[in-house]
């Protein structure tokens, strides 16, 4: 129960959470307060003093309203609300003095700085500061520092307001920012000029209020004004972070984070925030068809032509299609529908061979407890999961909660830096078993909790026995009372943003078709959309056709090559980890002669002689909405069943016999090998190989 | 002050290590936090580091991240923050820290500075071509009273003179240090006078009033109030004798008039103050404050003496 306090804003009556701060109150009560150093997801610094209110009855000087509670202020003698004000002359002298402070080492550089339109000392100078300075000595001047190859700096324009620092140490969780020196000569930098190592280190610029730290690939090619800005959703991981994309023309020049309290709050993974780059390169933006064993450009009728012989000349159990990590819902829709018609069922959007099944219920891979759900979580059981490679952002969820404190953390896996402490268990299936059977102590943690969650990573199911440890997980699950119809803990997370969709739509081998492994082997016709993801030596020797948007590993080795749009280019939806429906929005157009992958699919159905029944992205949704009625609750989730995950965990018994032999004894290992190098998109982006390679060079350095 | 850096690489040691007596003492003095708080022990174990080496090293900021288990930029962050810890080099034998604050500074701390210059290097936080000394300018001791001072390592040499200075850095120089008494270089104890005291010479005996008897009440003298602590107003309008528009209202009257009738005469002495609302010409109370001649005294703050107007 929240105890709630009154007092008086201006004369204004509100009544606030009593744990709120002066400045939060003056939010509720719509007053805007000016400030720098204070930011709602970070510890209170109350070091800019930008924030000054005056408190009625207090000491006779402005008060710092970010750092003094709604607790702190007296009422009345005789039993007055407690009043403050933030319009008195008082409180704009403080403003004034505050700002004249701050800017007397602060540059004039507003002409050639990227922060320049969306600043916030620019903006709340004009607002809240005077017009001139009285100060006429030299302004100090600060070496610019290395940080990393994503955050430019430029320290001249540094306030110390120490968010960046505040970020790193409480949200990122590793301390790598700190403020050396002291008075004039304190200086932002990391430990002997490293570079940042955070995945989330991009959010440092979002921070900085001024230009001190701004995005390095962004820097001096546009103004914030000039770009169009389309609010979409991330496609990099499962999470599907809201991200807005802001364009100049047809180009993305950036790529910002929305807030969005249910899935990202406000940050993103720099994988998000600086794919840009790779949307430019390796683009395929024309039909190309395999002739003379080389790759040449075509038209579209005659890649159409070359894909419609080779589907004549095989028998429909000989066609197969497999989704890539991208894809959206509608294409794959669309791919399905077309393969339905063909008569085949070998489909799959499970490139890397996961176990999950949307046979076993919708809950079976979904991760159910949600994002949000995370914070009320009261232990945590990582298994095959490496959440600060496969989900940044949902790894900074559970930093949050963690800091919280008392939330004990078990990881079966890998054991490597999360960003926060655990209790490593162990390295596979056996100290599964061992939780299970009770012999582990760790066992009674996860019993005594209140709310306890496990989360499944794709490390430990995307192995010959993954349907196994499934079930055996669920099973689990169940016996710590993890599953109940108020609190689901049993989580599943994935690495791709497609999959989710993917098996929403039941893009997977119907009953006599083959899985993706078996359909690169053997299929005479086999579509590609956007699957990048496989092991392409195992590749047999049938026409493949590529639809996607990069010229990867999928692309090298096609027939048929159609140009397709990228994530920023085509309005789709796309599914997270939770379940979790959401629309992305097209940002700009395709190059070339690339067109949307739904499109492709619908003019090929035609030349096959299967037209589909759609001919606009809004018919198409009404058929998809119609079979899949979840998909038009955009922003929802639609909740899986508990009993799906109880029915699962029935099965771990049996399945051991029925499964490929028994359970390997080997350890979990994340799919996730670079972190920056996960699709065709990131694999094209020179910025993201110049933080792969540092990350390497980084872990080959501690490794010796 | 100036930003503070690491030393360049070409100093920095391969590693550090705190000697055995040292880490037996590092051990203790991390165990007097509670737990959970070890990494309290930052500043002692620097300065411990400190001690050990002269100065603190690059590897010794990284040898106590690790002891107390802490990121390596939290512990540049304190080390940068105090001036008490050398991030050079400074003099083998000796590191000058002379003060430099007010009461030293009066009392001649510019000339030791003089000397450090002369005898050192020309800039402080420098070694000297041997490399046996350095000097600095650090703020206030604690010893003013004896200014000036300088402070080697954890002695303070007071009461300076360039000339004792001179001798004093020789002595270092020369590795003899030790020889030389700290505290005082003058004829004195401590802060007590020079030459002996001044003061309570004489053997004091105790006076006991409160053993005589208590005078009664009644003994005591009627005395009148006494004014001896109110302030005495000498200003020359604050003279008790001087008519006022208050005390003197009809001649006011008769005088406004007069200045009606007669706007060019030279009844009004100066031109009424355009600043003011109202002028006396004009028939307005005086602003309290705006004197201007003898026209408008200003009225005394207490009312001393009857006064002779008819409104009393």
């Amino acid at each position: 129960m929240i105890k709630m306090a009154k007092l008086k804003v201006d004369g204004k009556e509100i009544e606030v959470p009593d744990h709120f701060t002066l400045l939060q109150a003056c939010e509720e009560a719509g007053v805007e307060i000016p400030r720098f150093c204070f930011h709602e997801r970070l510890s209170v610094a109350g070091n800019c003093r930008m924030c000054l209110i005056e408190v009625k009855g207090g000491p006779p000087k402005p008060a710092a309203s970010c750092a003094m509670g709604v607790r702190d202020v007296r009422p009345g003698p005789n039993g007055e609300l407690p009043e403050v004000f933030t319009n008195t002359p008082m409180v704009k002298k403080a403003r004034e003095g505050v700002m004249e402070f701050l800017l007397i080492n602060h540059p004039l550089d507003c002409p050639i700085c990227d922060q320049g339109g969306e600043c916030d000392l620019q903006d709340q100078a004009m607002a809240f500061g005077i017009d001139s300075s009285r100060y006429t000595e030299n302004k100090r001047a600060v070496e610019d520092k290395y940080i990393g190859p994503l955050v430019k700096t430029v320290m001249n324009r540094c306030i110390h307001c120490t968010r960046c620092v505040r970020f790193t140490t409480e949200v990122g969780g590793i301390s790598e920012l700190g403020l050396i020196g002291r008075g004039e000569d304190a200086e932002i930098t990391t430990y002997l000029e490293h570079a940042m190592t955070s995945e989330l280190q991009g959010n440092v610029i979002d921070l900085c209020p001024v230009g001190a730290l701004t995005s390095r690939p962004f820097a001096f090619t546009a103004r914030p004004w000039e770009l169009g800005k389309t609010e979409s959703i991330d496609v990099m991981d499962a999470v599907g972070s809201a991200i807005r994309v802001d364009t100049r023309g047809r180009e993305v020049m950036r790529i910002m984070p929305r807030v969005n309290e249910q899935v990202n709050e406000e940050w993103i993974s720099d994988k998000t925030r600086f794919i840009w780059d790779g949307l430019k390169t390796q683009r395929l933006d024309r039909p190309y068809v395999r002739r003379n064993g080389r790759l040449a450009a075509a038209t579209w009728g005659e890649a159409f032509g070359a894909i419609k012989a080779a589907v004549s000349a095989t028998s429909a159990n000989k066609i197969g299609a497999i989704a890539g990590d991208l894809a959206s819902v509608e294409e794959m829709y669309a791919l399905k529908e077309l393969i339905r018609s063909l008569g085949s069922e070998n489909l799959d959007c499970r490139q890397d061979g996961t176990a999950l099944d949307p046979s076993l219920g919708r809950a079976s891979y979904l991760f159910n407890p949600t994002i949000e759900g995370i914070e009320q979580a009261g232990a945590l059981l990582l298994i095959g999961a490496n959440p600060r490679l496969e989900a940044a952002v949902l790894n900074a969820r559970i930093r949050k909660r963690f800091r919280r404190g008392n939330f004990p953390i078990g990881v079966i896996g890998e054991a490597t830096d999360l960003r926060y402490a655990y209790d490593y268990l162990g390295a596979g299936v056996d100290t599964l078993s061992d939780l299970a059977s009770g012999a582990h102590s760790f066992g009674d943690v996860l019993r005594g909790a209140k709310n306890p969650m496990i989360i499944v990573g794709q490390g430990a199911l995307m192995r010959p026995d993954g349907a196994a440890i499934l079930a055996a997980a669920a099973q689990f699950a169940g016996s710590i009372g993890a599953l109940s119809e108020e609190w689901n803990g049993f989580g599943v997370l994935h690495t791709a943003a497609a999959r989710v969709g993917g098996l929403d739509l039941g893009f997977v081998p119907g009953a006599n078709g083959v899985n993706a492994a078996d359909m690169l082997a053997g299929m005479d016709v086999l579509f590609l959309l956007g699957a990048d993801e496989l092991d392409f030596s195992r590749k047999g020797s049938g026409f493949t056709v590529y639809i996607g948007s990069h010229g990867d590993a999928g692309a090298h080795h096609a027939d048929v090559i159609l140009p397709g749009a990228a994530y920023t280019e085509k309005s789709g939806t796309w599914v997270n980890t939770e379940g979790r429906v959401q629309v992305g929005n097209r940002a700009g157009f395709a190059p070339g002669e690339a067109r949307e992958d739904w499109a492709i699919l619908r003019a090929l159905s035609d030349v096959l002689g299967y037209k589909l029944p759609f001919d606009s992205l809004p018919a198409l949704r009404s058929k998809l909405y119609q079979a899949y009625p979840h998909f038009a609750e955009i922003d929802e989730i639609a909740a899986g069943s508990v009993n799906d995950i109880a029915t699962l965990g029935q099965r771990a018994g049996t399945q051991r016999g029925d499964q490929k032999g028994e359970l390997s004894k080997s350890g979990f290992a994340s799919p996730i090998k670079d972190f920056y190098l996960t699709n065709p998109i990131a694999r094209a982006s020179a910025v993201m190989a110049e933080c792969s390679s540092l990350a390497r060079n980084n872990f080959q350095a501690a490794a010796e | 002050m100036s930003v503070r850096r690491l030393a360049e690489d070409q100093f920095q040691p391969a590693m550090f290590a705190f000697n055995e007596e040292n880490a037996v003492w590092a051990e203790a003095t991390i165990r007097k936090y509670p737990e959970g708080r070890q990494q309290s022990a930052v500043i002692p174990l620097l300065m411990r580091a400190q001690e050990q080496d002269g100065w603190v090293t690059r590897s010794a900021i990284e040898y106590v991240a690790n002891k107390l288990d802490m990121p390596f930029i939290r512990v540049l962050e304190v080390a940068t923050f105090y001036t008490q810890f050398q991030l050079k080099p400074v003099g083998t034998r000796a590191h000058i820290q002379v003060c430099g604050t007010t009461p030293c500074m009066l009392r001649g701390a510019e000339d030791l500075m003089e000397v450090c210059r002369h005898k050192i290097h020309h800039d402080p936080l420098e070694l000297n071509a041997s490399g046996t000394l350095s000097w600095e300018e650090v703020e206030c001791q604690g010893a003013c009273v004896n200014a000036p001072m300088v402070i080697v390592f954890k002695d303070a040499y007071e009461d300076l003179t360039p000339e004792r200075l001179e001798e004093i850095i020789d002595a270092f120089e020369a590795g003899k240090g030790s020889e030389i008494k700290p505290g005082p270089q003058v004829d004195r104890a401590f802060s007590a006078p020079e030459g002996g005291p001044l003061t309570l010479l004489e053997e004091v005996k105790p006076v006991r009033t409160n053993l005589e008897p208590q005078r009664g009440a009644e003994e005591a003298a009627p005395m009148p109030p006494t004014d001896a602590g109110r302030a005495k107003n000498v200003a020359p309008e604050a003279d008790a004798s001087i008519k006022t528009p208050v005390t003197d209202k009809e001649g006011a009257k008769a005088r406004v008039k007069a200045a009606q009738d007669m706007p060019l005469s030279a009844t009004a002495k100066t031109d009424p103050d355009p600043k003011s609302p109202g002028s006396a010409v004009e028939g307005a109370p005086p602003e309290p404050g705006s004197v201007s001649g003898d026209l408008k005294p200003k009225r005394s703050r207490k009312k001393a003496g009857p006064t002779e107007g008819e409104d009393k």
